[in-house]
């Protein structure tokens, strides 16, 4: 006999999510006509009036405002000097960074034997730090990757490169956590910082280069600065959401309790969102890399320099050997990072899931970003054994003496310092820069030459085929023809709103004076972002059907996505020569495994019952996926295509290196010569135009389409 | 299992005596302007016209009950009813839109940031439906994390906390994290962690609610056992009729934020308030919890059934059953002085019995 009242409904109905009035700007009728129609005028527009009013600007041309941004630059450098905002305030910031990264480099990369640490003495070290915070597979890991570098002739460039990842890090943990724990208890403060974390994130690194270098000098110091602000979005992004996302219930039992606020957060909330944090942690430390290879534009040290002098040489080879230890160094921190963050959820405890219900709603997409690990409920899993807390710290302890006594040694004798000369010795010889670079481009070149056909095909069919074609369509026309068009497209896609910011953002390109290479540069982004979609469907779709192909191809994604920005330029110059196809496909392999990956969980998120009762009909499967699974999986396709606009915008650019051309070589050329620097700075400021006006179309479409 | 609910002692309800928890007029209504309505017409209307009009929930509605110490006060209701909403006004974990709330004497909405924070370390405790445990804390640190807050030394808050580790049964578990232990130690351990500020008033908001049946039962059991051995105040929310009736000295019945009906089991089964609760307590067995008060009628004559032995009032119909019916007539009821109040004979009881059986209603339960 039990009496429940459970089961019999509620007899006033509760304010469901449903049952709220929302307003939902209705998707306005025959979107598609109307499309069509703007097609059709933009065509005949073109066929009329090609050639005429394009806004051309030959390479070496300038405008009155590049020349004038020029002028800002010699004041800025000339003033500079005793001007108290820029010698006081950011000269002594960018000194106090370049003395500390000097100093480190002093002690730690830098192979002056003597009194500093030689190479030894930063791999047991390094060693040890990794055994204390991660355990023993990182350190074989990390040892690994530092005994590479050492071998290839790496060694300083590559500390250089950890250096600065490090540092930045660092800073973005001091400046990141305070940051996003104002986020997480105040909802004015997440207000505020949140169009800002937005612009951060949407700009393409590449356009920030220029002015950063403006105002703190090229050098160690800019690179950290470029570093944080790439690097930081996400630390504070995952820091509020895994605080916010404390389970209610807990935080109402320690407020019954009586706990104060800091108690609150001190010990409940910040120890149960800690795997979390450290996930963030992760994030961070992965775009630091990629941004920290970056800065060898603006005379960051390391491993992105001889990346860059190999492009600029199209040196495949070298820029091979040098992308690789990166793609190594890659994989360390992200191995070592994840491991820490797998100990930092206490013996016992079942690994939170970070991902939740909703949080895809935000405008960013912070968790596809993240490894699936960090994503999926983990199992109950057997709790990892471990020491005593006292047994831990002994034998920390003890593991310490070595690692201090080969410090010691190090830094007295010079084998020991100096990373030893390995090219003599038979096998090792091999993997020291020269010969491996040879080798490398052996390789390539037996692989471009076999490929050769099938590439050469495939860049003729994309360049003479889309490419061409569109970018005739899109440049080769008077200007304010193909604003119009913009204009036309973003109030169909998403309304006014989009159709004021496209305004505002085709006017500030206008007055870049670079609206054809901005034209150029949009040609390029739509037809790398299509080839994005059409492998991204096909793989998505895919993975979400099957476990198993789930199963084989996301760890490759996984690893494609840890992999910094600048290396995928590497291979695409090995396989298409330097054009600007080149930089498309670089665009296109980066952008990939974000795309493929919220396909796949679009796909997969379905809901089962649909798709079984869609069975039951008795369709095929080719009717499953176009009229049920792809359907139903809207939302995921239009934030597919988001983001994939935005990683595509922020690769083609960077594409300007191998022969992109367009905006992104003309930031690259602002470095290389002082004439064209106000050009450059230009082109970033066009450029970070660009990418506002995409993201919010695309974003206002994706509200009205994606429901 | 009914007979825990007959034979345990009722703690006898004074009004008179200072209660320990006094709850007058209180109001929770949700929404932006709340504070604004207090007063206004607006709140006489139902709550789905005052959700419709203008977007405000109430929560609770004019709720005024007293506790008396020692006493266990259960709230039901079905979901949405405003029962949570209700216990959590009272520790103000939500701030009550209007009304007040005295605990012990204190006035607990007038009370500043520090006070309250002061009570709910010393005199109040909650124990939640999900438990609300810290994953990254052993057990015995979780029951001492209340002692911790208020700022006790590790010695007496480990000491303290093992006594309520054996109180509640989960010695051994100690140095377990929650994740490895059932859902019924889990909430053992949040039973425990309630305890150990040894409170005046303790609070359940469905603690047993997501533990299996034979669990819920243990944890009943455990809770009718410590309210023995340490004579809290306790404040019980469920939505299960049957928990109720076990625990409760009274009953309040919730509907749609307002209250129905607040008295003893066999009152709201033998006189409930109106169709609402008479639906709920349908189902209920009479026979377990009507008295012979509810079910005697008056003496034809003035020597009725002076031949067998008289029963007090206050037995259980079940337990009287095989005492009327071995008599030969109608049995005598007496109340607590010796008075005969009353008669039953077969009839009497087996209206009760017979009509449960034929899963029918009573047309009433009062004579
Ligand atoms: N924060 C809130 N904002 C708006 N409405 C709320 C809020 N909290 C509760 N309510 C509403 O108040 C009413 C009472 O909710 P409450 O949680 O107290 O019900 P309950 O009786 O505990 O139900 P259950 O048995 O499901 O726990 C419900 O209609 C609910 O929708
Ligand atoms: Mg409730």
């Amino acid at each position: 006999m039990t009496t429940t009242l459970e089961p019999a409904p509620a007899p006033a109905p509760r304010a469901t999510k449903e049952e709220q009035p929302h307003t939902v700007v209705m998707p306005s009728r025959h979107t598609g006509r109307k499309l069509l129609v703007v097609l059709v005028l933009w065509l005949v527009a073109w066929a009329t009036l090609r050639g005429k009013q394009t806004l051309a600007l030959a390479n070496a041309d300038t405008t009155g405002l590049h020349e004038w941004l020029n002028e800002v630059r010699d004041r800025v450098q000339l003033l500079g000097q005793d001007n108290w905002f820029f010698h006081g305030v950011l000269g002594s910031i960018a000194s106090v960074l370049d003395s500390f990264v000097g100093f480190l480099q002093s002690h730690l990369s830098s192979v002056t034997p003597g009194a500093y640490l030689g190479w030894l003495g930063v791999l047991a070290l390094a060693a040890w730090v990794t055994y204390t915070l991660a355990g023993l597979r990182s350190t074989l890991l990390v040892t690994a990757v530092l005994l590479f570098l050492g071998v290839a002739g790496l060694w300083t460039d590559g500390v250089d490169t950890l250096i600065i990842t490090v540092v930045s890090v660092l800073i973005c943990i001091v400046i990141g956590l305070p940051l996003g724990i104002a986020m997480s208890r105040s909802h004015r403060t997440s207000a505020l910082m949140t169009p800002v974390l937005d612009v951060m994130q949407t700009m393409p690194s590449f356009a920030y280069l220029t002015p950063i270098a403006l105002f703190f000098g090229i050098g160690p110091a800019c690179a950290i600065v470029l570093t944080l602000i790439y690097a930081l979005p996400p630390l504070v992004r995952i820091t509020e959401h895994g605080l916010r996302s404390v389970a209610a219930n807990t935080v109402e039992a320690g407020r019954s309790l009586g706990v104060t606020k800091g108690q609150l957060l001190r010990q409940v909330q910040l120890p149960m969102a800690k795997r979390t944090i450290v996930v963030g942690i992760n994030q961070s430390t992965m775009a630091a890399l990629s941004m920290a290879t970056i800065a060898a534009l603006v005379n960051g040290p390391g491993l992105g320099k001889p990346v860059v002098a190999a492009l600029q040489s199209l040196n495949v080879g070298a820029a091979s050997v040098a992308g690789l230890g990166i793609v190594l160094i890659a994989i360390m921190l992200d191995r070592t990072t994840t491991a820490a963050s797998e100990r930092s959820a206490p013996a016992g405890q079942r690994v939170t899931a970070v991902s939740s219900p909703g949080f895809f709603r935000g405008p960013t997409v912070v968790m596809e970003k993240l490894p699936r690990w960090a994503t999926e409920e983990g199992g109950h899993g057997e709790p990892a054994k471990r020491l005593t807390p006292g047994g831990r710290r002994l034998v920390l302890g003890l593991l310490l003496v070595p690692a201090l006594v080969a410090a010691y040694y190090s830094t007295l004798y010079l084998q020991l310092s100096q990373f030893p000369d390995v090219s003599a010795v038979p096998l090792l010889g091999e993997l020291t820069s020269g010969p491996l670079s040879t080798h490398i481009n052996d390789l390539t070149t037996a692989v471009v030459d076999a490929l050769s056909g099938l590439t050469n095909g495939f860049k003729d069919l994309v360049t003479l085929g889309m490419l061409n074609p569109l970018q005739s369509v899109m440049s080769d026309l008077p200007w304010w023809v193909m604003a119009l068009v913009l204009l036309a497209v973003a109030y169909l896609l998403g309304g006014w709103r989009p159709t004021v910011v496209t305004a505002v953002c085709e006017a500030v390109i206008l007055g870049t004076g670079l609206w054809y290479d901005a034209m150029v540069t949009l040609t390029m982004t739509i037809v790398a972002t299509l080839l994005v979609m059409l492998i991204a469907v096909v793989l998505g779709v895919a993975m979400g059907r099957g476990r198993r192909t789930d199963t084989v191809i996301r760890p490759f994604l996984d690893g494609f996505q840890t992999i910094p920005a600048f290396v995928y330029l590497v291979p695409a110059l090995a396989l298409f020569a330097a054009t600007r196809f080149t930089a498309i496909m670089a665009a296109v392999a980066y952008a990939v495994p974000i795309a493929t990956k919220l396909v796949a969980d679009g796909v997969r998120g379905v809901s089962p019952t649909s798709v079984e009762a869609a069975r039951s009909t008795g369709i095929t499967r080719w009717q499953m996926i176009s009229k049920v699974q792809l359907p139903m999986a809207r939302e995921a396709l239009v934030l597919a295509t988001n983001q994939g606009l935005l990683y595509v915008l922020s690769m083609v650019v960077i594409g300007g290196m191998v022969g992109g051309g367009s905006l992104g070589y003309l930031i690259v050329q602002g470095f290389v010569q002082g004439q064209l620097f106000g050009k450059g700075l230009a082109a970033g400021i066009a450029i970070t135009a660009l990418g506002i006006m995409l993201d919010r179309i695309a974003r206002y479409a994706a509200a009205r389409y994606g429901r | 299992m009914t007979d825990l609910a007959v034979d345990r002692a009722r703690t006898p309800q004074s009004e008179a005596s200072s209660s320990a928890l006094s709850v007058r007029g209180l109001w929770k209504v949700f929404g932006p302007n709340a504070e604004k309505l207090v007063g206004t017409p607006d709140l006489e209307l139902s709550r789905q016209e005052l959700q419709a009009k203008s977007g405000h929930v109430i929560g609770v509605r004019d709720v005024s009950f007293d506790v008396a110490p020692g006493e266990v006060f259960v709230v039901m209701g079905l979901s949405g009813s405003g029962k949570s909403t209700l216990v959590r006004l009272v520790t103000r974990l939500i701030e009550p839109t209007a009304g007040t709330v005295l605990l012990g004497g204190d006035d607990l909405t007038a009370m500043g940031e520090e006070q309250l924070r002061e009570i709910r370390r010393r005199k109040v405790s909650m124990v939640f439906q999900h438990f609300g445990l810290l994953p990254h804390r052993k057990v015995i640190d979780n029951i001492a994390f209340g002692l911790e807050v208020r700022g006790e030394d590790k010695g007496p808050r480990r000491h303290r906390a093992q006594e309520m580790v054996d109180l509640v049964g989960l010695s051994g578990y100690e140095q377990n994290y929650p994740d490895q232990l059932s859902g019924g130690m889990q909430q053992r351990v949040g039973l425990a962690r309630a305890l150990a500020g040894d409170p005046a008033v303790l609070m359940f908001d469905e603690p047993f609610s997501a533990l299996d049946p034979l669990i819920r039962r243990d944890m009943q059991k455990e809770v009718i056992r410590l309210h023995h051995e340490v004579g809290k105040t306790m404040v019980f929310i469920t939505h299960d009729l049957d928990e109720a009736l076990k625990l409760g000295d009274r009953i309040l019945i919730m509907r749609d934020g307002a209250i129905v009906q607040v008295g003893a089991p066999d009152e709201i089964i033998g006189a409930p308030a109106d169709e609402y609760v008479r639906d709920f307590t349908a189902e209920v067995p009479k026979s377990h919890v009507l008295t012979l008060k509810w079910v005697m009628r008056e003496p034809g004559s003035a020597d009725e059934g002076a031949g067998a032995p008289a029963l007090p009032d206050t037995t259980v119909v079940r337990e009287a059953a095989r005492a009327v019916l071995a008599a030969d007539g109608p049995v005598r009821v007496v109340d607590s002085s010796g008075t005969v109040v009353g008669v039953v004979d077969d009839e009497d009881i087996l209206r009760v019995v017979v009509v449960e059986q034929h899963g029918d209603r009573p047309g009433s339960g009062a004579s």
